[in-house]
This record gives C-alpha cells, sequence and structure tokens, in this order.
C-alpha cells in the first residue's frame, strides 16, 4: 500500500455514526480500539477494505495508517481484495473433516464451476475454506458475508443455498 | 424470499446442540429452549439473584469482595478455557487496592477446534455470563469489563449485545447498580477470524486494536493488563458458572463433581458420533457415559481415538478412554489434558495421519509468526505430516518429527507452539505404526477415507 498515492475514502453519515457507537465503548485515549469492528463495517458496506478505506479508518480513529493495514493483514476475515456478492467460508478443519466439510466444500466447487479460492464469472459468488468456526457439532458449517452462519449443510441444503440464493437476486 | 430469509432457513437453532435434555444436573443450560434468552426469562429462571446477594438487595445483609472470592475458592471452579487455573485463586491476585482503573476481561474466543459450547451460552443463556462478570467485578472492585467474542459468530455477538441493553435498561450494569454503590460497565467487542487470540494476552493486545501476537509472561495480566492496567481474563463458561456458586454456596458446587474438580462442565462432542453436540455433566462422568450421552460412535462403528480437550491436546486411544473419567486430573493423568472440553471422536475407518495432517495445516496456518520455534517449526511439522500422507515419507521423517517438536515446546512466547507440538507427540506415541505404515508402503493402513 503506498500512502502517498491514496487517497481517504469518504465516510458516509451513517458510517460516522456506525464508527462512533464502537469508539464509545473505549476510553478517550484509547479510540484504536474501535480498528476491528469499523473495520468490519467497512467490509460489510463495501464488500472489501480498500486502501483508500484503511485510510478513512486511520484518520478517524488517529491511526497511523500502517498500524489499520496490520489489522487487516493479520486476521483472516478482512477481504483485502474485492470478492463475490457472497463470500462463502467452509469450514475444513479436523472436526468438520470428519462429518463432510470438505466435501461439502467440494460439492460448491462442482455446483459453482469455481475452484477453491475463486470467483464465479457472474462475481456473484467467491468460494474460501475457513479455519474453525467454533460450530463444530452442527457440521458441515459455512459463513456467508462474514456474519452469517449456515449449519448442517447437507448437499442438498447447500444446492437449495445457492439455489435460493440465486433466485433472491433475481437471476435463478 | 429474500436473502435474509434464504439464509435463515439455515441457521442452527440449538436443539441438536443445546435443548436435548442428555445433560446431566446441568446448571448452565438449565431449562432454555432458544427463546428463552432475554432477560425477563432469566430472572424467572433465577437470574440476577446471585448478583442482588451480593448486593444485600434481597434483604440479607450482602456479602464482602473477601467472602465473594473466598465462596469461589471453596468451589473448586477451575478455568474452562482450557488451562484449568483455579479462579478463585486468580481472583485473588487481583490488586484490589490498585488506585488505577482495572479491567475485566471475558475470553469468548472461542476457536479451539472441537470446541462450541461458549456459542450456545452467548446465544441461549447470554444474562448468565452478565451476571457472572458482575459478580466477579464487584469481587475485584473493577468497573469495567469487555468480552471479546469470536468474529465467526457474529450473530451470537449481537445477541449479546442486545443482551447487555436489556441488562443496562434494568439497572443491573451502569452506575450504582441496584442502588448500591457498585458501579459497573461492560461492553461486547468481536475478533474477526484469529484462532491466535484465544490466548489472552493476545486477547487484549487485538482488544487494543493490534494484531493479536501474544505478550511475554511476566508480567501477568494482573499487574499489566488491558492498556497496562491489572486485568483478570476468565472463559465465558467461568463466569457462567458463578451465579450459581453464589446462590448455592461452595460447598455444593464443589460436590457436583469430585475433589479439586468442582461443579458440572460443558463438553462438546464432534466427529464420528450419533450426536454431535454439547453435554453439561459433572465433572468426573466416565467418558463411556458421555459418550453413551452422544449417542455411541457412528453407524454402529468401533471407537478408534479421541482428542478429549480440543485439538491440541495429545489424542488417546479407545482402551485408555473408556477406563477414564472427564475431569482435569484423570485426563492429566492419562497424558492428555481437559483442555476447553472439545471432544474429537474418531472410529475405526480414521486415517490418523491424514487427522494430523489437518491439524499440523491449521496451527501452521494460524501461528502469528512472533517467535522463530512456531513459525519455522509448525510450517516444517506440516510439510512433513503432508508428505508422510501423500505417500513421500522418508525413513527419517518420524525420528525428525520427534525432534522438531521436541524443540518448538517450551521454546515460545505462547502456547501455540505447545499447541502444535503435542498432537503430534500424541499421534506418533499411539498410532506410530500407522505413520510408519505410510512411509514404508506409500498408502494408508486403514480402508477408504473421506
Amino acid at each position: 500500500m503506498s500512502s502517498q498515492t491514496v487517497q481517504a475514502a469518504a465516510l458516509s453519515a451513517q458510517t460516522q455514526a456506525r464508527f462512533a457507537r464502537e469508539v464509545a465503548k473505549y476510553p478517550a485515549d484509547q479510540k484504536q480500539s474501535a480498528v476491528m469492528a469499523c473495520l468490519s463495517i467497512v467490509q460489510q458496506e463495501q464488500g472489501h477494505v480498500s486502501p483508500e478505506a484503511e485510510l478513512a479508518v486511520a484518520h478517524y480513529l488517529g491511526m497511523a495508517p500502517m498500524a489499520v493495514h496490520e489489522v487487516t493483514t493479520f486476521y483472516n476475515m478482512y477481504n483485502q481484495q474485492p470478492v463475490g456478492q457472497f463470500k462463502i467460508n467452509v469450514c475444513t478443519n479436523l472436526p468438520c473433516q470428519l462429518r463432510d466439510g470438505g466435501k461439502a466444500l467440494a460439492h460448491l466447487c462442482d455446483k459453482l464451476g469455481v475452484e477453491v479460492g475463486g470467483t464465479t464469472a457472474d462475481g456473484m459468488f467467491t468460494l474460501q475454506p475457513g479455519e474453525c468456526m467454533g460450530a463444530c457439532a452442527d457440521a458441515p458449517v459455512l459463513l456467508v458475508n462474514d456474519r452469517t452462519m449456515c449449519s448442517f449443510m447437507s448437499h442438498d441444503k447447500l444446492d437449495q443455498l445457492i439455489d435460493g440464493l440465486r433466485s433472491a437476486e433475481g437471476q435463478a | 424470499m429474500n436473502v435474509h430469509q434464504v439464509l435463515s432457513q439455515f441457521q442452527a437453532q440449538g436443539l441438536e446442540t443445546c435443548f436435548h435434555d442428555r445433560h446431566i444436573n446441568s446448571q448452565i443450560y438449565a431449562g432454555l429452549n432458544g427463546r428463552n434468552w432475554s432477560l425477563k426469562e432469566y430472572e424467572a429462571r433465577g437470574g440476577y439473584q446471585a448478583l442482588r446477594k451480593i448486593l444485600g438487595q434481597d434483604g440479607g445483609e450482602g456479602l464482602t469482595q473477601d467472602q465473594v472470592i473466598a465462596t469461589v475458592k471453596e468451589s473448586g471452579l477451575r478455568g474452562r478455557g482450557g488451562a484449568g487455573f483455579p479462579t478463585g485463586l486468580k481472583w485473588s491476585f487481583m490488586p484490589r487496592q490498585f488506585p488505577g482503573q482495572k479491567y475485566l476481561v471475558c475470553n469468548s474466543d472461542e476457536g479451539e477446534p472441537g470446541t462450541c459450547k461458549d456459542r450456545d451460552i452467548l446465544q441461549f443463556n447470554p444474562h448468565i455470563v452478565i451476571e457472572g462478570m458482575a459478580i466477579a467485578a464487584y469481587a475485584m472492585g473493577i468497573s469495567v469489563g469487555y468480552n471479546y467474542i469470536h468474529g465467526e459468530i457474529f450473530q451470537t455477538y449481537e445477541r449479546f449485545e442486545e443482551a447487555l441493553e436489556e441488562a443496562r435498561a434494568a439497572g443491573y450494569l451502569g452506575n450504582h447498580i441496584m442502588g448500591s454503590g457498585f458501579n459497573f460497565q461492560l461492553h461486547a467487542a468481536h475478533g474477526f477470524g484469529a484462532y491466535i487470540c484465544g490466548e489472552e494476552t493476545a486477547l487484549l493486545e487485538s482488544l487494543e486494536g493490534k494484531k493479536g501476537q501474544p505478550r511475554f509472561k511476566p508480567p501477568f495480566p494482573a499487574s499489566f493488563g488491558l492498556y497496562g492496567k491489572p486485568t483478570t481474563i476468565n472463559n465465558t463458561e467461568t463466569f457462567a458458572a458463578v451465579p450459581w456458586i453464589i446462590r448455592n454456596g461452595g460447598q455444593a458446587y464443589l460436590e457436583c463433581g469430585k475433589p479439586n474438580n468442582g461443579g458440572t462442565k460443558i463438553f462438546s462432542i464432534s466427529g464420528d458420533v450419533e450426536r454431535p453436540g454439547n453435554y453439561e455433566i459433572p465433572m468426573g462422568t466416565p467418558f463411556a457415559k458421555l459418550l453413551e450421552l452422544a449417542g455411541g460412535v457412528r453407524k454402529g462403528r468401533q471407537l478408534k481415538a479421541v482428542i478429549p480437550g480440543g485439538s491440541s491436546a495429545p489424542v488417546l486411544p479407545a482402551n485408555i478412554m473408556m477406563d477414564i473419567t472427564m475431569d482435569y486430573d484423570a485426563i492429566s493423568k492419562a497424558g492428555s489434558m481437559l483442555g476447553s472440553g472439545a471432544v474429537i471422536v474418531m472410529d475405526d475407518t480414521r486415517c490418523m495421519v491424514k487427522s494430523l495432517q489437518r491439524l499440523s495445516y491449521f496451527y501452521q496456518h494460524e501461528s502469528c509468526g512472533q517467535c522463530t520455534p512456531c513459525r519455522e517449526g509448525t510450517g516444517w511439522l506440516w510439510r512433513m505430516v503432508d508428505r508422510i500422507e501423500n505417500g513421500q515419507g522418508r525413513e527419517s521423517d518420524l525420528a525428525l518429527l520427534d525432534n522438531v517438536a521436541e524443540n518448538i515446546m517450551g521454546r515460545t512466547i505462547c502456547a501455540l507452539g505447545d499447541a502444535a507440538a503435542m498432537p503430534v507427540r500424541g499421534m506418533l506415541k499411539h498410532f506410530r505404526h500407522e505413520f510408519e505404515h505410510h512411509i514404508t508402503h506409500k498408502t494408508c493402513m486403514v480402508p477408504a477415507y473421506v
């Protein structure tokens, strides 16, 4: 990230209100504590965390841009590049693997016609493996856009999920 | 249907994992049905009575800070996050008279593979954690707390925030709680995908808005914690145990379990059982009983191995497991650890090399990169196990695996290095022949695996 060429993204009033709610949880001289939440808000609103958004968060929280970038790059769930409209992370850790987490990922690869890590040609789905989501007894499990967990995802349910999301977006 | 409606069809309702009536003498999960998480319903179950009791709001005289800590010590409650450290003792380390700000932190960064107990507590009984934290804060003279929740369970984080709003509105959090002189502000924070943040000092770094790289100890959090201030950190389930202890007494809690292993414990059972889920049972319950509650081994197969305390705990073979009880001391004596209470069950169709390959991948993926033995060693372990699994193993690999694991152990700032090495050593101790077979024959000993 080259900060000389990057212009901070503009933050809407609504985004700033969401940031302010997070900042209020911490002591006045510890605004940096809200960086994880602010970056996840940016990601929810924009799909990924761009260098421009990192800079805006840095300015808002009074942080060095590199300190924000360290957070974006350290935590697995921040998207440093644009992803599909629906990012799907399938847990493949051992407890899930024992209950067909790996097969669920393979089934979605077939269903979507993408490799692991890939995005469908229409830009609708990005498929990624995931590490433990803390829902091991619900295996197979997956996360949709970081915030919604889907449990007990048999092949039939995986098909219903994909078909349902396509249909909801008018592309069935 | 819109997107929200589509997604909502697939969300866990807790029926399989929590509301199955196969707990034994449950305390934390008692009376839950998935719809009764709110403050009013928690109060109807006796919720917030323990907080009223210590503050003298139930007609009694109240409890002093020392009395609360003594009760928790008497209960034999030990940390439910993995280390099993006596909770009352930890609370007594807090410098109560420290003049500046002190902090209380709840570790809900539940990411130890196999563990999903805290999610069900926070989702279906969030106020029990709030009450437990308020009691802890009172005992240690703390006025500000945070609950750091695993980023992957975002809906649970939102549920906890809703519960916090309820507790504030009802006067159980905030200033002058229930008209007393006790003030306690509690907030929720979330992670965003880093296993290492379950380590308490990495969690503090993350809560400060930094990379989650563990701190060297000492100084311990009790003297230098969040923002450099005295801080006590406990696991979600540990806090959730506290209201029952205050209501019923330390001795009663101790008697629920066995000496030095007080109370009930929630075990998360995953893998090859008929009914994976969370089971709250008394400490010291035989493993065989727990397996029975979970419906036994899947499809009537034979039990082969169990990882009894989360993926970092050494694996134990079936014959050892079937003879032990589920408590800190018995599992430790058998050569493993109770850890977070995550019981990963594997049947006789499972290849131990393949299982270790997946775990070793996880640890090298999640190493924070700070200490050389862990950063380099976890990758080395994974590459070796990976090549053995793929028929490329060398005769010298087993000795080298032992050697690398041994040289990670005890040589890193935090326990992630040990957590990566212990599964390797456990597998080689009990299932060495499977690794040898893979190396010699370039194939797996057991029939078709996933």
